[in-house]
């Protein structure tokens, strides 16, 4: 088991060497997503909006009022900047999800230019609104002795920023792929067992398989029971698979490598299962598409590995904990970041008459 | 292995567990106050449940961030070193 950092593409040899990582590449391909969408959807505005832009002004007014309820009125000119935040973290957590990139927020030096340059706005905001001594003083309050917890205070800031987001993204990733590690050991586990023992365990596993599926029919009024559904399905899915081995076993022959045209269209053939079920999925048809899904997602791994590379356990909880910890964490660790960006910044941005009778 | 290399790697897997063992008291007992007293609300005042709740995840986001300082130890610990 390897837990490893983002991974370095090529280096760019200009300044000693530039390199390019996953990390740069998903932050990349967060702010392509985002500047396209952003100029597609504000580019025909209308007198008469269409549905488009009735979706479009409701999230700008979300975001107005978020940022006017956490800052204040004076300063909803800091909008788009928390919005900018607020949507590439968020964008950039859930990129990793796509399996093909990494999360761009689960690397320390993105969050941390993030919290760095929000400090250097606070910084900023600071010393155009008091000027430069002011700033200077203000670390000396309320008394000179205080300076040095002012100045750990002020370094502290950006680095518990940076390493909340981090953590949390980036620890989501470690645990999930723990937990798929280990149930796609146990289930190699399993079928290994089930593999070296005699032909009549699978038969028997698929009597109990064929048996349970009934009990989870709903009663009368009531809601399909899962466990039973569950459980059924798993001992069919073992013993077929099992059955399946046994009756290639008769062929005397080992199962086919990874390699010639009729495997690679069976795999085709199964990924486009998978799609389909997915499809369905999203089309609000519950039982063929978590079949199909199913079912796809069985035959690729059938293909590449042989009836006994199955991992059947690794199927569903994954994604449920996927769910909490990118999409849950994700969603909130971004407002976290832009609400605390809100805060320190507005720390720094008084009202205007606040502001001038202090000067 | 030899012997140096075992004793730092044992000293490693002790040290993350106790860091996360230890690191997670004080946000577990942080947003369990966090949650009660929100629940609390709640049940006195229904009408300001989801408020509440908005608040109460940030909040219990916040408190999280300990924890997460020390998983982050952790990790460094058993993957790193």
């Amino acid at each position: 088991m390897q837990i490893n950092g983002p991974k370095i593409y090529f280096t760019i040899p200009i300044f000693g060497g530039i390199p390019v990582t996953q990390t740069l590449l998903s932050s990349f391909v967060a702010t392509l997503i985002l500047c396209v969408t952003a100029f597609l959807l504000g580019r025909k505005l209308r007198k008469r909006p269409g549905r488009m832009q009735v979706m479009t002004e409701k999230g700008v007014t979300v975001m107005t009022n978020m940022v006017k309820e956490a800052m204040g009125e004076h300063n909803a000119r800091w909008t788009p900047f928390i919005a900018a935040v607020f949507l590439s973290s968020l964008l950039g957590t859930l990129l990793g999800m796509t399996g093909i990139l990494r999360s761009s927020t689960a690397d320390i030096s993105t969050t941390m230019t993030w919290a760095v340059l929000v400090s250097f706005i606070c910084w900023y905001q600071s010393i155009k609104n008091n000027g430069f001594l002011a700033w200077l003083k203000g670390f000396t309050e309320p008394i000179a002795v205080m300076t040095p917890m002012n100045i750990v205070s002020e370094i502290a800031q950006p680095v518990s920023l940076a390493f909340r987001h981090f953590g949390n993204i980036a620890g989501g990733g470690v645990i999930t792929a723990l937990i798929y590690w280990a149930l796609s050991g146990a289930s190699a586990g399993i079928l290994k067992l089930i593999a070296s023992s005699s032909i009549a365990v699978p038969l028997v596993l698929l009597a109990a398989g064929v048996g349970l599926l009934p009990l989870s029919r709903p009663k009368a009024g009531g809601k399909r029971r899962k466990l039973p559904l569950l459980l059924g399905a798993l001992c069919t899915a073992l013993a077929g698979l099992r059955l399946l081995d046994w009756l290639w076993s008769l062929t005397g022959r080992a199962w086919p490598q990874m390699n010639g045209i009729v495997t690679g269209l069976c795999w085709f053939a199964a990924l486009a299962v998978l799609v389909c079920g997915i499809v369905l999925l999203i089309g609000h048809k519950k039982l063929p598409g978590i079949l199909l899904t199913a079912l796809g997602f069985l035959g690729i791994c059938f293909v590449s590995e042989g009836p006994m590379g199955v991992p059947v356990l690794t199927l569903g909880l994954p994604a449920v904990l996927s769910l909490y910890f990118d999409v849950f964490s994700g969603v909130i660790q971004a407002f976290v970041f832009s609400l605390l960006t809100m805060i320190y910044i507005s720390g720094n941005c008084p009202p205007p008459e606040e502001g001038k009778s202090k000067a | 292995m030899e012997l140096t290399e075992a004793i730092v790697r044992a000293a490693c897997a002790l040290g993350a567990g106790l860091c996360m063992g230890i690191g997670a008291i004080g946000p577990a007992i942080g947003e369990g106050n966090a949650v009660g007293k929100a629940l609390e609300g709640m049940a006195r005042q229904p009408e300001s449940t989801s408020n509440l709740r908005t608040n109460m995840l940030v909040g219990c986001a916040v408190a999280e961030t300990t924890g997460i300082y020390s998983l982050v130890i952790a990790l460094l610990l058993l993957f790193v070193f």
